[in-house]
């Protein structure tokens, strides 16, 4: 098989499967060799066997590139193939893709990640960087947005961060009595959260709508739009920038992105069916 | 009273406000304090209190016949717990309860009523600042009610 | 490949019979030759064997939303100019197997990619607007970090054997997009085709050593001065009967600032969402793959073809298309076309061929349409 082919998948065994929430689960692999390594904030093409292939971003441990681990939502045809494989199956596996989260950036100063959903999961890789090396910045927040408390995800490493040095605050969509949290949304989080404007570099991910009215908020506060990131999600087919189908105006998310910064797609991020 | 009035203009809602704008509105007010679990409002009565919330969340809630308690929205320190008041029929249209121990500003709100209209430069300062509120929050329910969590 | 621009050399001429010897000399060289022929009422690009399967004495006439075939009277092997195909099938082919695999204890094997290795082509009559589409194409495909190994494999040997126009098409503007008439780029040989009492002949500028090599195999004569003068003033005719123009300063940020320009919604009333600009277009790069596999579930293919931005496949995600309307989908493609496409490699997309104006069956102008946008948004 060609290693300098950018079409074909390569398998990989699924070594452990973890449920999330009701319709989203944990994939983890073990690739060996070296691993993969990638930096947070890039993607693979995950190919279940004779359906396709789906984009989805990393969600594990930049430092540990012996495990490559996925968080997926079971949403449409791919994923649904992918969602009902058990521990012992492959898939097919190409990457990784994609520009980072500037993680290196931030060190000397704040880090503020705002994620909204599953956006978590292409944010959590930042996270486990910033734990890797704490000292190395100041003010480390997460403020993360989610339908209800039963679609929270990664609930347990919620709290571990807490106690790691990471804020945590967490806001629902609704909820019910037991809810000991606040009920909004994010954009409200980001208006109340204590924050250095000069010092701070945001990186937001969630839906397209949640991002936008993040960048707003942090616009409000006074943080630079090229402080702030978003990680963009377009159709991809090929994810090295050779099938078109990616593009937003300029942009190609597959390798100028997905991860751009707020003030490279200013003009246009507000507009409708660009 | 000193207390207080500087209390008040040191609320979010209510700073900028006049030396003599937030003297005048004082004797509406009171500094109360909830535990949690206590409710500042309940659905279906009369509007006649109107809060600055100074610390301590509160919870807006809805009963549903099925579904039990719903919680619509968190309110914190710096917002605004109450329009109803300033709205005819004057009745609340929610529950609030305090989730944990809250501090607030308690107005009376047929005082208030009658202050702000007996002072209509105050009334537009205070109805301006109401908008501005309600805008924000509208907001915010806006981006609750889409729903983007959820499966599209 | 060729340099990007001609040997300076002294002119030569061939006459047509050593044309027709140029021909067979590049067959026996191994090459597959593909050039203009006469198929369905137009004229198309196929596999050719020789010169009596060019168009001779055949014209033809473009306007928007026409193309027509005509009798030019004459022997002329090149005199029209350029068809709905472009030279992009020949190198981005419009299907591509890219790889079958097995399944195997749940997991997989992959079996094969699709072929590597490729005959040389030899492009025979190829216009400078389409040459400067070959070079936009190989930025597309082989300038990036990554490279499409079809395209690398097809583009590997190419000869081409270009053709400076003798009579603009109805809806051509490449001298607006400075992409011709004459061929200065991509070429290994480019002739200017003469035709009148001193017999038929083509002037000849070489282009590369291959193209040198092959002249002197077949041989040819120093152009007389006459002819060179002739030649000459054939380029300049064409160049001055343009069909279109279309002004290109300042043009990427006009489109980027039309987003709202109400002449969108113009366009995407007459605009069928047919995707032939795209098919027809020499430049448009877009694909999508298919996956599918045996009836037993045993072996799986992927297998690439031309997708058009045009669908509303393209821009689908979960939930639904991006793109959703004509109007955007239309406002993506020509403002990729002639603004995104200098950002993101260097150059305009658009060599100004026409064929999207003569193939538009609403007749969609895009040099009328830019200069509506280029004009201030009246309601």
């Amino acid at each position: 098989m060609s290693a300098s082919d950018p079409w074909t998948p390569r398998p990989l065994v699924i070594a452990e499967r973890t449920r999330e929430t009701a319709d989203t689960f944990t994939l983890r692999f073990e690739p060996g060799g070296d691993g993969i390594r990638f930096a947070p904030g890039q993607f693979n093409m995950i190919y279940a066997f004779g359906v396709g292939e789906a984009a989805i971003s990393i969600s594990g441990d930049p430092t540990r590139p012996g495990t490559l681990v996925h968080t997926i939502r079971d949403v449409g045809t791919v994923t649904h193939a992918i969602a009902r494989l058990e521990v012992g199956a492959a898939v097919g596996i190409r990457g990784p893709y994609g520009s980072a989260w500037p993680v290196a950036r931030a060190r000397g100063g704040d880090v503020l990640i705002v994620a909204g959903g599953l956006g978590l999961a292409p944010l959590r890789p930042v996270i486990y960087d910033v734990l890797a090396r704490r000292a190395d910045f100041a003010r480390a927040t997460l403020l993360y947005g989610a339908r209800s408390p039963t679609e929270l995800l990664y609930t347990r490493e919620l709290e571990a961060w807490r106690s790691s040095g990471i804020e945590v605050d967490v806001v629902v969509d609704h909820a019910g009595a037991d809810w000991l949290g606040p009920v909004g949304a994010v954009p409200s989080l980001i208006h109340d959260v204590v924050l250095d404007p000069s010092r701070t570099i945001a990186m937001v991910c969630g839906p397209e709508v949640m991002m936008r009215f993040s960048v707003r908020a942090l616009a409000a506060r006074g943080v630079a739009a090229d402080r702030v990131h978003v990680s963009l999600e377009r159709n991809m087919k090929c994810a090295v920038g050779l099938c078109g189908h990616c593009q937003y105006r300029e942009t190609f998310v597959c390798k100028d992105g997905p991860v751009v910064s707020a003030d490279r797609i200013a003009t246009i991020f507000d507009r409708r069916e660009i | 009273m000193e207390g207080l009035e500087r209390i008040l203009r040191e609320h979010d809602f209510l700073k900028d406000l006049s030396l003599e704008q937030a003297r005048f509105l004082v004797s509406c007010a009171r500094n109360l304090h909830y535990a949690t679990g206590d409710f500042l409002l309940h659905e279906g009565t009369d509007a006649t209190a109107f809060y600055l919330l100074r610390r301590g969340r509160v919870a807006l809630e809805i009963h549903v016949p099925g579904r039990g308690t719903v919680e619509m929205e968190s309110l914190g320190p710096g917002d605004v717990l109450g329009l109803s008041w300033f709205i005819p029929p004057y009745r609340e249209q929610l529950d609030a309860r305090a989730v944990e121990p809250v501090v607030a500003i308690a107005f009376d709100c047929q005082c208030l009523r009658d202050k702000l209209d007996a002072d209509h430069d105050l009334g537009y300062a205070l109805a301006r600042r109401l908008f501005e509120h309600a805008y924000h929050r509208l907001e915010r329910v806006r981006l609750q009610r889409l729903d983007l969590y959820g499966v599209q | 490949m060729s340099p990007t621009a001609p040997l300076p050399e002294p002119c030569l001429t061939i006459s047509r019979e050593r044309f027709a010897r140029l021909l067979e000399v590049l067959r026996e060289d191994g090459y597959r030759l593909v050039g203009p022929t006469v198929r369905d009422g137009a004229i198309v690009h196929d596999a050719i064997s020789g010169v009596s399967d060019l168009p001779e004495g055949v014209g033809e006439s473009q306007e928007r939303g026409t193309y027509r075939l005509e009798s030019r009277g004459d022997r002329a092997l090149f005199g029209y100019a350029v068809g709905p195909h472009s030279w992009k099938p020949s190198f981005f082919a419009p299907t591509v197997p890219l790889w079958r695999a097995r399944r195997k204890d749940g997991s997989f094997t992959v079996l094969e990619h699709g072929a590597r290795e490729q005959p040389p082509l030899a492009l025979i009559g190829a216009r400078s607007c389409d040459l400067h589409a070959i070079a936009i194409q190989d930025r597309v495909f082989l300038g990036g970090e990554t490279i499409d190994p079809a395209y690398e494999a097809r583009r590997r040997r190419t000869f081409v054997v270009a053709v400076n126009c003798g009579r603009a098409g109805g809806t051509c503007f490449c001298v607006s997009m400075g992409t011709g008439p004459r061929a200065t780029l991509g070429f290994d040989l480019a002739l200017t085709e003469l035709l009148d009492d001193r017999g038929h002949r083509f002037i000849v500028d070489i282009g590369s050593e291959p193209g040198r090599d092959v002249l002197a195999r077949i041989g040819a004569e120093e152009t007389t001065p006459e002819d060179r003068e002739a030649a000459d003033a054939v380029i300049a005719r064409t160049a001055e009967h343009m069909g279109r123009q279309m002004p290109t300063d300042g043009i990427k940020e006009v489109l980027y600032a039309s987003v709202d320009h109400p002449r969108w919604d113009d366009v995407a009333a007459r605009c069928l969402a047919c995707t032939n600009c795209t098919l027809v277009c020499p430049t448009c790069f877009c694909s999508t793959v298919e996956d599918r596999t045996d009836l037993a579930g045993e072996v799986a293919e992927r297998v690439q073809r031309w997708d058009s931005c045009f669908t509303m496949e393209h821009s689908h995600v979960h939930g639904g298309s991006v793109h959703a309307s004509i109007k955007s989908r239309y406002r993506q493609w020509l403002t990729h076309k002639l603004a995104s496409w200098i950002d993101q490699f260097g150059t305009s997309g658009c060599v100004g061929c026409g064929r999207c104006i003569t193939w538009c069956p609403a007749a969609i102008d895009i040099t009328e349409e830019v200069a509506a946008l280029r004009a201030p948004a009246r309601r």
